[in-house]
């Protein structure tokens, strides 16, 4: 079996959270895999973010340079590169940075690419089975990888459970040596903050989320009608940003915002998975979708297939009857 | 500026309910509602204001079949001076890497300044730009959100990252950019327009003009192939709600209740 690799991004000196993630992914294809990390970086950061990788990782390759002080996709490529033997398997999160990296690190790795795998369903002579999504989400699919020569695979986060309380203790290596000088035909300037906005979607225990289904701007009244007889907030999905009928700071998402509320009502969202990770701390899911199939259906609690701009005006109706009622 | 804008034609998942076909081996084609690929139409949008902005050409290319012209005759549309097919028996199966090749050598009949696609298709990959641009060992970036073009054969591009935070960088032309949906608000098409383009010739490549070994792409070249498709049993699921609107409505108010949504 050839050696494993996973690429671990870090932030403030503190491995991403699918650094284990892709330790486990690692143990799905070859339950023998001592996988081995690989963290670019550099200071002090990164020595923190190297010593943390010891518990879960029985080698953790150093990578450092001021090249690599910010994540430039292209650098870290081509130092990966000269360090991966030819032939191994590198895994990397399917997130911002994974989507910059692999595509390109599998073709001057001449290996097969699996993107945003789900599951791995084991390894039979020289193929990988791989359980991925299509169409938003809506089915899923097989992929048959061919990893003779290498395989690059990202792994969509959360998708793994990672293995608990691993204390391994393991070596660190410094690679940097071998990596030497890198220029990049893309150059890092400056990270732009998100803009806070006019509500506060993250502070809000009930929230009235809309995603495409709400088909037009004028019909975003309706989300706010409910949002207002509940006391909630409405937030959305990214189409409805996309389309500028609500400010992206409204967005829950990976791209967006990450909200803890109680109750998230998911009407007329699909439930992409990179909308999916923007909700937290397991709220009780409402998904109201005229389509049966909307993998939302798959993670809410309680699903009603209709029409939003429908089912939503009489919900709404409902509460303020029953405020009404209550009130007296 | 010479403009590359690489497309798909795809089921329109906004459309579309995609179900397993009764065979169970694919999915169910009959009656799906194709369209441009969103972030693909996003990307011609972006070409053709650069464009509007500082001069030069825009070329939509695919890689597919007959079928597929109606998507480039919509782009055409829109403003885009050429579409191209690609299209050859020899590029069935092709994986991404496969039309990652078939674009590399699409791309070196041509002079492009600036190749764009949108950042994923219907397979979720948002693999062929990163592939393409790494073949031609061009400059990439992925989940492009803004594009401004800098003297001297730069761009200065921003990128989507976490949380709504945008990371800015500086780009040397040639490159390669997957664009992100949001980046600009793609401008309508009209029957009418799309009637004025039916007749413009949309010139093909095959594997012989593109100098391609039918060995290096397709079915016989491809290292991942998709195997089946299935119904995904993930998570719980939801207890669904199949009464009438108004009884659907008292459940969700008493579970509403329980769960703390209504204070």
């Amino acid at each position: 079996m050839a050696r494993i690799f996973a690429f671990i991004t870090h932030r403030s000196g503190v491995p991403d959270d699918t650094a284990a993630e892709l330790a486990a992914a690692a143990r799905k294809i070859d339950p023998a895999a001592s996988p081995i990390a690989v963290v670019t970086g550099q200071g002090p950061d990164l020595e923190s973010v190297c010593s943390a990788l010891r518990a879960t990782y029985a080698e953790v390759w150093k990578i450092s340079g001021y090249v690599f002080s910010h994540s430039n996709a292209e650098s870290i490529r081509k130092a990966l590169v000269k360090v991966i033997p030819a032939g191994s398997v590198v895994l990397a999160a399917h997130e911002h940075f994974g989507i910059d990296l692999a595509p390109g690190l599998s073709v001057k790795l001449s290996a097969a690419y699996v993107p945003d795998a789900l599951g791995i369903e084991g390894l039979d002579g020289n193929h990988l089975k791989v359980v991925r999504q299509e169409f938003g989400g809506q089915i899923s699919s097989h992929v048959r990888c061919e990893i003779s020569s290498g395989a690059v695979l990202t792994i969509r986060p959360g998708a793994f459970k990672p293995q608990e309380n691993a204390s391994l203790a393991g070596n660190v290596v410094d690679k940097s040596a071998e990596v030497g000088a890198l220029t990049a035909g893309r150059r890092y300037l400056q990270t732009i903050l998100a803009e806070a906005g006019d509500v506060d979607i993250t502070k809000h225990a009930v929230l009235v989320s809309i995603g495409r289904g709400i088909q037009e701007k004028d019909n975003i009244g309706i989300a706010q009608e409910l949002a207002d007889v509940l006391g909630a907030a409405v937030s959305c999905s990214r189409p409805v940003v996309d389309a500028k009928w609500l400010e992206k700071s409204r967005q829950v998402g990976s791209s967006g915002k990450t909200v803890k509320p109680k109750v998230y009502l998911a009407c007329g969202i699909s439930g992409a998975f990179q909308h999916l990770a923007g909700i937290k701390g397991n709220p009780f899911i409402v998904a109201i979708n005229k389509n049966a199939k909307a993998p939302i259906f798959q993670v809410a609690d309680v699903g009603i297939v209709d029409d939003l701009l429908e089912f939503v005006p009489e919900l709404t109706n409902k509460v303020r009857e029953l405020r009404g009622i209550t009130a007296k | 500026m010479e403009i590359l804008v690489c497309a798909r034609r795809v089921p329109d998942t906004s459309e579309n309910e995609i179900t397993l076909n009764s065979a169970g081996n694919d999915i169910e084609r009959d009656e799906l509602v194709y369209s441009i690929n969103e972030p693909d139409n996003y990307a011609v949008e972006e070409a053709l204001q650069i464009v509007a902005r500082v001069g030069g050409k825009v070329t939509v290319a695919t890689v597919g079949g007959e079928d597929d012209e109606e998507i480039l005759r919509r782009e055409m549309a829109m403003g885009a001076n050429q579409g191209v097919l690609i299209t050859d028996a020899a590029f069935e199966g092709s994986d991404g890497r496969g039309i990652a090749a078939i674009l590399k050598a699409f791309v070196q009949k041509g002079n492009y300044d600036l190749i764009l696609t949108g950042v994923q298709a219907e397979a979720g990959g948002a693999q062929v730009g990163g592939m393409l641009a790494a073949m031609l060992d061009y400059p990439f970036a992925s989940l492009v959100n803004s594009i401004e073009v800098l003297d001297g054969r730069k761009l200065k591009i921003s990128r989507e990252i976490e949380g709504g935070n945008k990371e800015i960088s500086e780009m040397d032309l040639p490159c390669v950019l997957s664009v992100q949906t949001g980046i600009n608000e793609p401008r309508y098409v009209g029957m009418k327009g799309i009637r004025a383009v039916a007749s413009v010739p949309i010139p093909t490549y095959g594997a012989g003009e593109l100098g391609l070994e039918a060995s290096t792409v397709g079915a016989a070249a491809a290292k991942v192939k998709r195997v089946d498709y299935f119904v995904p049993a993930l998570g719980k699921g939801a207890e669904m709600l199949n009464g009438s609107r108004e009884e659907n409505i008292e459940k969700l108010l008493e579970l509403l209740a329980a769960k703390g949504g209504l204070k």
